[in-house]
């Protein structure tokens, strides 16, 4: 479109022209889409009257095909649904249907916690939904206790799944453990003897693959860089197919744990080609990563920023009053570790404190009595991470061109480890 | 009303089934033991060349455009299933009369498919859609039917070999034209004109054709004894006297006189045909690739599709078996010895698909996969589906990632029979993707990432920090509304602290002041420095009666690298000693 306006405008010779006041596309409001019909019964009527009159008028063949832009068709605004998170929707108006839509911030910045939110909206209206996870670092607990359908969730685990051999040097110049060794004799870690190389490994490696390093680089970094090619490989071409495949309503693609300069590499033509993919139908493109990558071709640019020392102070404060309340719990700190919520649940139980029973299988406090955590004797897992603030800031919005705003959301630790 | 359903030709019309592109070659037919193989069967094209049943094959080899193929018992019990399953598609009452004949009780069938002609056109479409060429006769009885079927289909090829028009008298018998184009295959003998339509067949037709031995010689007794009388066809031999043909030739002429007649009267006996689907293709030549693999099994999969469409159902799960060439050297009776079992065949580094048998060293195969002359996949679907291409590219994708390790001489596709899935989008129900096409992208993205790193989350019954496991993602029609919640409810369970973990965690080292994190180094930079809050620890343990008992401590921290803060999870395993970030609050 804006080719043809460039063109246009060129071509007669004469100078572009703003709105004194851009109004905002048309949304789902009655009386907004009143005044799109206005605009658009008035751009048809203008240029007629507007066109300057010459020699360029003429029946030129070559100049009948170009159309003004005052006559190109409005694009219709997309519809709007909630991103599971109240002063989100009221900073964004939701998340745009047939759009891209991007998070972005650093680590610890709510990019999951939109997440997760934005999933289990949609598996409430009933729609199935897919993850391509970069990193494979998706928590299924937390995705149980945010409210998501699990059963409407498709996950999509990239990674290093194709067993590769690593060079000796690489494994000694990283100073990794040795990969054989068992940790512990099965339990959570067993898995580290599976996987080729551990993670801190990769991605410490990862700054000596950018392109650039690429031809003086050791065979160790030239793997790491076809490795970390190769993830995001994964994500794109199953990003490809799940688009092609349609009938998802949301589709999330988390980059979050990818460094900028990988993640950098997608080509914009990607983004523009998914963006092309996902117009015009009910899915909505999510994407998650620390730094804004697809440019232009996301409709929804959400900053997020890091946590502050303030609001670590507001934690240590809560932890400090809930001490001051129960300085029992902190006499001998190897032997009163806190108990799991599970045998809090049993303990509060057997005091008779039958108003704070707990509902769930971990033992955890439910959301409404998530603020009275300092009352609790114990607090369970996590719970003195609720209330945790994240700040998000609005970049871009195709439906609002006003300036940048931000706002403040809350937390609530509704799960526990 | 009876039909019958006949095929002509039957081993010629098997072989062509598996093979159509044949259609316009000369074929024969052969079987025995070499060298004494004898031509058993040949199509028209083969006649006019001069080959016959009887001869050698040498013999036949003698002509350059024929084609030879050995006759199969596979090919011909799967057109013998799909001629069933024609038949069952339109009656219930089936009489599974011989190899070749089908016949079916068309009793109150006019009014679900309209008049006997439409009836019959419908079949005769039907067969040609399972890949068979059949002559479909209609009448009041079932051996008139039978007569008609096989004297019109055999009068007619003799009129073709001779090239000579069919006679008007055998021409009428035929149905009306459909389409500007006389259909040769579809007979219609309407009540009371039997004995007139059957006149002008020969009375060989009259006796079958598979007989063999006594009754063969008795057959040819009569006929001998029949010509020498003069009579040629069933129009003379229905009007000869009863007494005196009582008098020369006893009940059996009274018999067959009474079939000539179209008088002969008997009950159908009925066979249900099994729910057995199943289509095989043996090779002359071993396949080494994937792509004629490809082109035959799509060949299949399409029969197959025909065959479960004609009975109204769809498929679960498809069984693909291969057996393989034995490229070891190994005798015959060690051939077997093998345990066929889903995707455990042949190793792939055993022998190299797609190289061709005399590229392969016999002495790379280890001796317990030279004994495993078949491979065998089963492709397990979430819903029952009926979309040949779909199943094609599913085997496709499922044979890339699990190639057979050998040449293949023979091919063998089965499929479970289920009820076709009956679901109705509402209008005011979310979309949701398409089970075939789902399908198909999950094959392909697991063709990607790995077969268990895509799939829907199941969460086990532990209090394990992993006690998950990925399951099949189904995504079916939704039947039910969307919950109901009240939004502040919903929303305010839905903006929960999330956790990120690291797969594998991170190993760190840990500086502990009083028993409590101070200060944490780890191999990630990001991930290291000053702990500026800190809770915990919190124990678990579980697993305790097993090998794999875990115990370790947890904690949250708040760290501090340089201006960056952010907030993990940091596990003391207690067993191992060992600290570990398990992952980032995000």
């Amino acid at each position: 479109m804006s080719s043809a306006v460039v063109s246009t405008s060129a071509a007669l010779g004469r100078p572009f022209l703003f709105d004194a006041e851009p109004e905002p596309e048309a949304r789902c409001h009655p009386e907004r889409s009143g005044n799109c019909a206005k605009r658009i019964s008035r751009g048809v009527e203008e240029p007629a009257l507007s066109l300057p009159k010459g020699p360029l008028l003429s029946p030129d063949p070559r100049l009948a095909s170009i159309l003004p832009a005052s006559r190109l068709e409005i694009r219709p605004a997309p519809e709007m649904v909630t991103s599971g998170i109240p002063a989100l929707d009221a900073l964004a108006g939701g998340l745009p249907r047939g759009c891209l839509t991007e998070i972005c911030g650093p680590a610890s910045s709510g990019r999951t916690t939109i997440l997760l939110a934005a999933l289990a909206a949609a598996t409430r209206r009933g729609e199935y939904c897919a993850v391509i996870d970069a990193s494979d670092a998706l928590d299924p607990y937390s995705l149980a206790a945010a409210g998501v359908d699990l059963d409407h969730l498709l996950w999509i685990r990239c990674g290093d799944d194709i067993p590769q051999k690593v060079p000796n040097s690489a494994k000694k110049s990283a100073g990794a453990p040795p990969l054989s060794r068992t940790l512990r004799q099965g339990g959570v870690f067993d898995f580290l003897c599976e996987a080729p190389l551990p993670l801190d490994f990769q991605e410490s490696k990862l700054e000596g693959s950018s392109p650039r390093c690429k031809g003086s680089a050791s065979p160790g970094k030239s793997l790491l860089y076809k490795r970390s090619e190769h993830r995001l490989e994964q994500v794109l071409r199953a990003t490809d197919l799940l688009l092609e495949s349609g009938g998802f309503g949301l589709i999330i693609l988390d980059l979050a744990d990818l460094p900028p300069q990988s993640a950098r590499r997608i080509p914009l033509t990607t983004w523009f080609r998914f963006r092309r993919a996902v117009e015009h139908k009910p899915t909505i493109l999510f994407a998650i990563e620390q730094q804004p990558i697809a440019g232009s071709c996301s409709s929804l640019l959400l900053q997020l920023g890091m946590p502050s020392t303030p609001d670590v102070m507001r934690l240590e404060s809560r932890t400090m009053k809930w001490k001051q309340i129960h300085p029992q719990s902190d006499s001998s700190r190897e032997a009163a570790a806190w108990e799991s919520p599970a045998r809090q649940c049993r303990v509060s139980l057997e005091k008779g404190n039958e108003s704070r029973r707990d509902g769930t299988d971990f033992g955890d406090i439910t959301a409404d009595d998530a603020p009275n955590v300092l009352h609790i004797a114990r607090p369970a897992h996590t719970h003195l991470l609720t209330e945790l603030q994240f700040h998000a800031e609005l970049i871009r919005s195709r439906l609002d061109r006003k300036p940048a705003r931000s706002i403040t959301f809350e937390t609530k630790t509704a799960w526990a480890g | 009303m009876f039909a019958c359903i006949y095929v002509p030709n039957f081993p010629i019309a098997a072989a062509l089934r598996a093979e159509p592109e044949l259609q316009a070659h000369a074929i024969a037919i052969f079987e025995g033991k070499p060298p004494l193989e004898q031509i058993i069967a040949v199509n028209e094209k083969s006649q006019e060349l001069g080959i016959s049943p009887g001869m050698s094959k040498a013999q036949a080899e003698l002509c350059s455009d024929i084609v030879l193929r050995p006759r199969s018992a596979l090919q011909e019990s799967s057109s013998h299933s799909a001629l069933l399953d024609c038949a069952q598609s339109f009656s219930p009452t089936v009489e599974d009369t011989a190899r070749d004949t089908v016949l079916l009780d068309l009793a109150g069938m006019e009014s679900l498919f309209g008049s006997l002609t439409k009836i019959s056109h419908a079949i005769s479409d039907r067969a040609a859609a399972l890949g068979l060429a059949a002559t479909v006769a209609t009448a009041s009885n079932p051996d008139v039917a039978l007569l008609a079927a096989r004297g019109f289909s055999v009068a007619l090829a003799s009129c073709r070999l001779s090239r000579e028009h069919p006679s008007t008298s055998l021409r009428t018998g035929l149905a009306p034209a459909r389409e500007g184009t006389p259909n040769l295959r579809v007979i219609v003998i309407p009540p009371g004109k039997e004995a007139e339509r059957l006149g002008p067949l020969p009375v060989e037709v009259l006796f079958d054709d598979h007989l063999q031995g006594d009754p063969k010689k008795a057959a040819d007794h009569l006929l001998e004894t029949l010509a020498r009388w003069g009579i040629r066809n069933l129009r003379a031999l229905a009007a000869l006297p009863e007494i005196a043909l009582s008098e020369r030739l006893g009940q059996q002429g009274l018999q067959l006189q009474k079939l000539a007649r179209g008088d002969a009267s008997r009950t159908l006996v009925p066979v249900e045909a099994p729910l057995a689907f199943e289509e095989a293709i043996e090779l002359e030549h071993p396949i080494v690739l994937l792509e004629p693999l490809a082109f035959l099994l799509n060949r299949l999969l399409e029969q197959l599709c025909a065959r479960l469409a004609s009975r109204a159902l769809a498929t679960q799960e498809l069984c693909l078996t291969l057996e393989l060439s034995n490229l070891t050297g190994i005798d015959d009776e060690f051939e077997n010895v093998g345990i066929p079992s889903e995707s455990d065949g042949v190793d792939r580094n055993g022998v190299m698909w797609g190289q061709p048998p005399s590229a392969v060293r016999r002495s790379e195969a280890p001796l317990h996969h030279r004994r495993q002359p078949k491979f065998t996949r089963k492709l397990s679907l979430p819903l029952p589906m009926l979309d040949a291409k779909v199943f094609l590219k599913l085997l496709q994708l499922d044979l890339n990632a699990h190639p057979p390790g050998a040449p293949i001489v023979k091919i063998l596709l089965s499929a479970e029979p289920a009820r076709p899935r009956s679901a109705q989008g509402g209008l005011f129900l979310p979309p949701s993707p398409e089970p075939e096409k789902l399908e198909l992208t999950l094959a392909r993205i697991a063709g990607i990432v790995g077969e268990q790193k895509v799939g829907a989350v199941e969460l086990l019954d532990t209090h394990h920090p992993e006690g998950f496991r990925m399951r099949r993602f189904v995504a079916e029609v939704a039947r039910k509304t969307p919950q109901k919640k009240t939004p502040d409810a919903a929303e305010a369970q839905a903006a929960v602290t999330a956790l990120r973990r690291f797969r594998p965690p991170l190993r760190a080292n840990v500086t502990l002041e009083n028993g409590q994190p101070t200060y944490l180094v780890c191999r990630r930079k990001e991930v290291q420095g000053e702990v500026l809050w800190k809770a915990g620890p919190w124990r678990f343990s579980g697993d305790w009666w097993e090998r794999e008992a875990w115990s370790r401590d947890e904690w949250d921290l708040a760290l501090r690298n340089g201006e960056a803060v952010a907030f993990y999870r940091l596990v003391h395993d207690l067993f191992a000693g060992e600290w570990f970030i398990e992952g980032t609050y995000d």
